[in-house]
């Protein structure tokens, strides 16, 4: 109360659904416990703030060491889901909908309704101007709430002494 | 276990200030914990919604987070920021005299 109002802000710079939730979840903490947040869209990142591509973030078991046979009901311990199976059509978005599914049982909220609910309580996004350029965006392709296209120098200036935390 | 006086009755705190028997809670001394909030006035608005938080921990025997008081309650996340500016999730808690919300949503 007496001291200078802690910040904290975020750097999304993945577009995978599993790495949008980080910033959503941690932001929404900050907010609950009267932290200023303030999160940067960058490179991938662009895709939780994009309208277009919002609803339909993914999550790929190629590559993905984490993901194993158990989390898809099959009790087999460590097995991992094999990466040749990963390659067959329709797998990414079948572990896409485990994960989507796995979170509404939890009530944790869809991408859309979080980000809009951080907006609500007072978070700041800004989408990073290099790559918006690069990917040819504007403003108009964001949801609300995505105030400003801003340089990273922008950005530094924005947030002198908030904590810092990239995804 | 530490206690305090608040509105003239005397209650079991936690280091952090909470208040860590519902029973012992009252309108008078939600009243008080506002005001220490940095809230001089509780509204039926502010009540709504602490009388909510009481009926969920009473069912679930925690604080509600705050996502579930926005759906419980049918409060808007803006209004409910507005209510108990900075920090709604501590403030609504120890308001209700319950502890700290458990869960991340």
């Amino acid at each position: 109360m007496t001291e200078e109002n802690r910040k904290i802000a975020f750097i999304c710079s993945k577009g995978t659904l599993d790495m949008a939730y980080p910033a959503l979840v941690m932001g929404w903490a900050a907010l609950g416990n009267g932290i200023d947040v303030t999160i940067f869209f960058t490179f991938w990142g662009l895709d939780l703030i994009n309208k277009a591509r919002v609803d339909h973030l993914e999550i790929a078991p190629v590559a993905n060491t984490s993901m194993k046979m158990s989390m898809m009901g099959v009790n087999t311990g460590n097995l991992g889901i094999p990466n040749i199976m990963g390659i067959l059509p329709g797998m990414t978005a079948f572990a896409t909908k485990l994960m989507k599914d796995k979170m509404a049982k939890l009530d944790v909220p869809p991408v859309r309704e979080y980000l809009q609910m951080l907006v609500d309580g007072g978070a700041k996004l800004y989408a990073c101007k290099m790559t918006v350029d690069m990917m040819g965006l504007k403003k108009e392709d964001f949801v609300d709430g995505v105030l400003d296209i801003v340089t990273a120098s922008d950005f530094m200036d924005m947030t002198e002494g908030a904590q810092i935390i990239f995804i | 276990m530490a206690t305090r006086e608040i509105a003239g009755k005397t209650v079991e705190v936690n280091e952090e200030g909470f208040m860590t028997d519902p029973n012992q809670w009252d309108k008078e001394i939600a009243v008080e914990l506002a005001k220490e909030e940095g809230i001089p006035e509780l509204t039926p608005a502010h009540w709504k919604i602490i009388e909510y938080c009481r009926q969920s921990a009473a069912k679930t025997g925690a604080a509600p987070t705050l996502r579930n008081i926005t759906v419980g309650a049918g409060v808007s996340t803006k209004d409910l920021f507005a209510l108990f500016p900075k920090g709604p999730a501590k403030k609504v808690a120890r308001i209700a005299g319950l502890g700290k919300p458990e869960g991340c949503v």
